[in-house]
């Protein structure tokens, strides 16, 4: 997001509590709990206390009807100062990239100087809705002008009314859940289940490898008794998870299972972006900038793309753009919502006939070096917050680049509804 | 004055002015001229007629000089006397909340007393009783007055280990109300607490295990980006690993020797090796009563506690030189959720064997510190200071 001038939006750093599995440490946390305490712990980093910032852009998937402010509340809840505006995005698994990119975007353009994209989910405590027929009903009581009106309608409720509707993990238009969704694709581009296991063992080795390097010392404050991801398993091995039987997909050819596919997770993530002059100001280091953006949608309903294949698009349009190479990246931070979605990915954009019938391309995009792709493990280790993805991510391949001193960065975050966010990170020699 | 001149003061207007009833606030007496053990009866003079016009928690104060520097052994004996004869007071005074102290001043430290005396005749030192403090000669260029004594710490940036419980955050807490931007550093395991230290104290945290290898170039690092320097730093952080030496698991050593002395040493060097803690620079440890007394069930934490009184007897000359200083606080028992974890026998015994006959809180500590980081406290070097309301061990 580079002006004319040059002004970019630059990461100053991130924090997020430890992502736990779904009714474990956080199932009494509420997302306004969680987003307050990734905030306040980033705060606490940076020394914010009491400064208002351009504005706080963060959301969560499963929101309840109440937490309809949800990032300005928890901006007053917070030790920021309450001067600080703030609002809510929501684009599924995207929403975190999405909030650094509207955050930096201002930032760019010079609207604001400085702001926190964040984002949060709970499946623990979850919003439950009352049945529809019964929400009608309670509605039209509520317009009744007479008594016997009213009578009326309190005599129509059903037992059957009084079971409430949980939220479920499926697409409303194709009744299908995201992993029976990915199970197609799965299948379609023959994607082997060693291939995924071994991806996803490689997952957790590689989170293991840098909590014990200390790389989260400062990006991750414990919350609740939790001080690292609860879905981190440092026994994880190849025959641990060969044991487990597939949970999505059909008949022999299924190969997706819990250990492969993200679980249900709880957590929440916050990231610290501002003008290089604020940086300075303030006496911060740059980890990175935000060099740009593009997300994208497929048509997973009536066309033949499979759900979480938005990337595959989008990331090409991103490349283009910017005149770079899928190989001119020294990191690649590719959201592990399957570790099929992944493998995937990548085969796509090796694969001439995608590429040229697709993409409209001549030459494939061709191959990443796998060495350079999630160095650090991903959400297959780290769990899956939604909203709080790419908070996590970027906070992670920001700090990566500080360490490497120089380079770039690409991340892609596949998400529900056929859609994908994809950014560019760069940090200068 | 004669001692009829001393009681006539007590029963006079002045006296009675300080509450009504002809008590005293404080006693201060000068005794920096006693050069003979045969004028050591001024102190008796002085005293004796005002030992019940005292008010409850009132401060008793014996100037003195360096027995070393006396003109001969017939003062250096007089000069060291006055320190039985202040202890002894502050037993017969404790049970009120009174304490006494004397301070001992160098040739030409006159201008670098005021932080002391403030701090001794003040609430502040409520927990600290019968402790000799050494003020040493320092230009009056050295010697920073505060714009605001309540403030002396305005514009100084100052860290805290351990920071996100206990006494490390009355240190912070403490620090931060005297003005200091703080930053707080504690283990990545205790963030959450950190963090809410570090906001609620306006400062900034920091996820450090100092013990880390790399924590020394971390720290160093991060104070050099962020605020460029360091003014005060408290090694506050430390460690319990209790076991008769019999019985001690040799981790327990280590752990112990690591956290409360040796990883100081490495974040010192880190620090003053890379200018970063220079002229008015504060270096504060924290050591415990157990290093100068030695505790069963504690020869790694007595030893490591001991440890710290030498380090900084052995870095004062330096600091010194640097226009610095460097000094120790030994907590005895403060009343924290270690010592409410205690068994009630050992806590309330904890608790009644000292002259206050009661527990500190972690604010006495705090509020030690916080004078010893004062910029007008440059005269203050090398000491280690009790605060422990006189217990009685290791006295």
């Amino acid at each position: 997001m580079r002006r004319a001038d040059g002004r970019r939006a630059a990461i100053l750093g991130g924090n997020r509590i430890p992502f736990a599995r779904r009714d474990r440490e956080y199932s009494r946390a509420s997302n306004q709990d969680m987003l307050t305490a990734a905030l306040d712990g980033l705060i606490s980093r940076f020394g914010l206390q009491g400064q208002r910032l351009g504005e706080v852009a963060a959301g969560g998937v499963l929101k309840r009807s109440r937490d309809f402010n949800l990032a300005r509340e928890c901006v007053l809840g917070s030790a920021l100062s309450p001067e600080t505006p703030a609002y809510d995005v929501q684009q599924a698994c995207g929403t975190g990239l999405e909030t650094t990119i509207h955050v930096a975007n201002k930032i760019a353009l010079g609207q604001i100087e400085s702001g926190i994209a964040g984002g949060v989910d709970t499946t623990s405590d979850a919003p439950i809705e009352i049945n529809d027929d019964l929400r009608r009903l309670l509605l039209e009581l509520n317009r009744a002008r007479s008594t016997s009106a009213r009578l009326a309608l309190l005599g129509r409720v059903r037992p059957g009314q009084l079971v409430p509707a949980i939220p479920r993990n499926e697409e409303p238009r194709t009744g299908l859940s995201m992993g029976e969704h990915q199970a197609i694709s799965t299948q379609r581009w023959g994607i082997a289940r060693a291939e995924q296991d071994e991806l996803a063992v490689e997952s957790h080795q590689r989170l293991v490898a840098a909590y014990e390097r200390g790389f989260f010392e400062d990006l991750v404050t414990p919350f609740l008794g939790l001080e690292r991801d609860g879905n981190l398993r440092p026994d994880a091995s190849i025959e641990k998870l060969a044991q487990l039987d597939p949970v999505f997909g059909n008949g022999a050819e299924a190969t997706m299972t819990a250990g492969n596919s993200t679980p249900l997770t709880d957590g929440a993530s916050a990231v610290l972006l501002a003008s290089d002059e604020w940086a300075a100001e303030h006496s911060l280091p740059v980890l990175a900038h935000l060099v740009d953006a593009e997300t994208g949608a497929v048509d997973f309903v009536h066309g033949d793309d499979g759900l979480l294949t938005a990337p595959l698009y989008a990331v090409p349009r991103l490349l283009d753009r910017n005149g770079l190479s899928l190989q001119d990246f020294d990191f690649y931070e590719i959201h592990e919502a399957f570790a099929s979605q992944i493998l995937m990915t990548l085969k796509a954009w090796e694969d001439r006939a995608f590429c040229a019938e697709r993409l409209g391309l001549d030459e494939p995009l061709g191959s990443i070096e796998r060495e350079k792709l999630n160095v650090n493990g991903s959400s297959l280790a780290a769990g899956h917050p939604f909203g709080a993805t790419g908070g996590r991510i970027v906070a992670t391949l920001a700090k990566l680049l500080f360490e490497r001193g120089s380079g770039h960065g690409l991340i892609s975050i596949c998400a529900a509804g056929g859609q994908g966010v994809a950014a560019i990170l760069e940090r200068d020699a | 004055m004669t001692p009829d001149r001393y009681q006539s003061i007590a029963n006079s207007p002045l006296g009675a002015s300080v509450d009504g009833r002809g008590e005293f606030a404080a006693l201060v007496f000068d005794a920096s001229g006693i050069d003979d053990s045969a004028r050591l009866r001024a102190l008796y003079d002085f005293f004796h007629p005002l030992m019940r016009s005292l008010r409850r928690s009132g401060r008793v104060l014996v100037l003195a000089g360096v027995p070393e520097a006396a003109g001969g052994p017939r003062a250096a004996t007089a000069q060291r006397a006055i320190e039985g004869f202040v202890r002894s007071v502050a037993k017969e005074i404790g049970r009120n909340g009174s304490t006494a102290q004397l301070v001992r001043a160098a040739e030409g430290a006159e201008g670098a007393m005021e932080s002391t005396l403030r701090f001794l005749l003040s609430a502040r030192s409520a927990f600290v009783d019968g402790q000799a403090v050494r003020i040493e000669a320092v230009g009056s260029e050295d010697v920073a007055v505060p714009e605001d004594w309540d403030r002396p710490l305005a514009g100084r940036i100052a860290a805290v280990t351990g920071a996100a419980r206990g006494i490390g955050e009355a240190i912070a807490e403490t620090l931060a109300g005297q003005g200091a931007e703080v930053l707080c550093i504690d283990v990545p395991a205790a963030g959450e607490d950190l963090s809410e230290v570090a906001n609620r104290v306006g400062g900034t945290s920091l996820a450090l295990d100092i013990t880390d290898a790399r924590a020394p170039d971390r720290l160093a690092e991060h104070i050099r980006q962020r605020h460029g320097r360091v003014d005060v730093f408290v090694h506050n952080a430390g460690i319990t690993r209790d076991k008769t030496l019999a019985r001690m698991a040799p981790e327990a050593w280590d752990a112990v020797l690591d956290v409360n002395l040796s990883s100081q040493e490495r974040i010192d060097d880190a620090l003053l090796g890379g200018g970063l803690l220079g002229a008015g620079g504060r270096l504060v440890s924290v050591s415990s009563v157990s290093g100068i007394a030695g505790n069963r069930g504690q020869s790694n934490y007595a030893t490591s506690k001991a440890g710290v009184i030498g380090m900084v007897a052995a870095l004062a000359p330096a600091m010194r030189e640097r226009g610095a200083t460097v000094n120790a606080v030994a907590p005895g028992f403060i009343e924290t959720a270690m010592t409410a974890a205690m068994p009630v026998a050992a806590r309330e015994a904890g608790r009644r064997t000292s002259s206050l006959v009661q527990g500190g809180q972690p604010v006495d500590v705090a509020e030690t510190i916080a004078w010893l980081a004062s910029p007008a406290s440059s005269g203050v070097n090398g000491n280690v200071v009790r605060v422990c309301g006189q217990a009685l061990i290791g006295a």
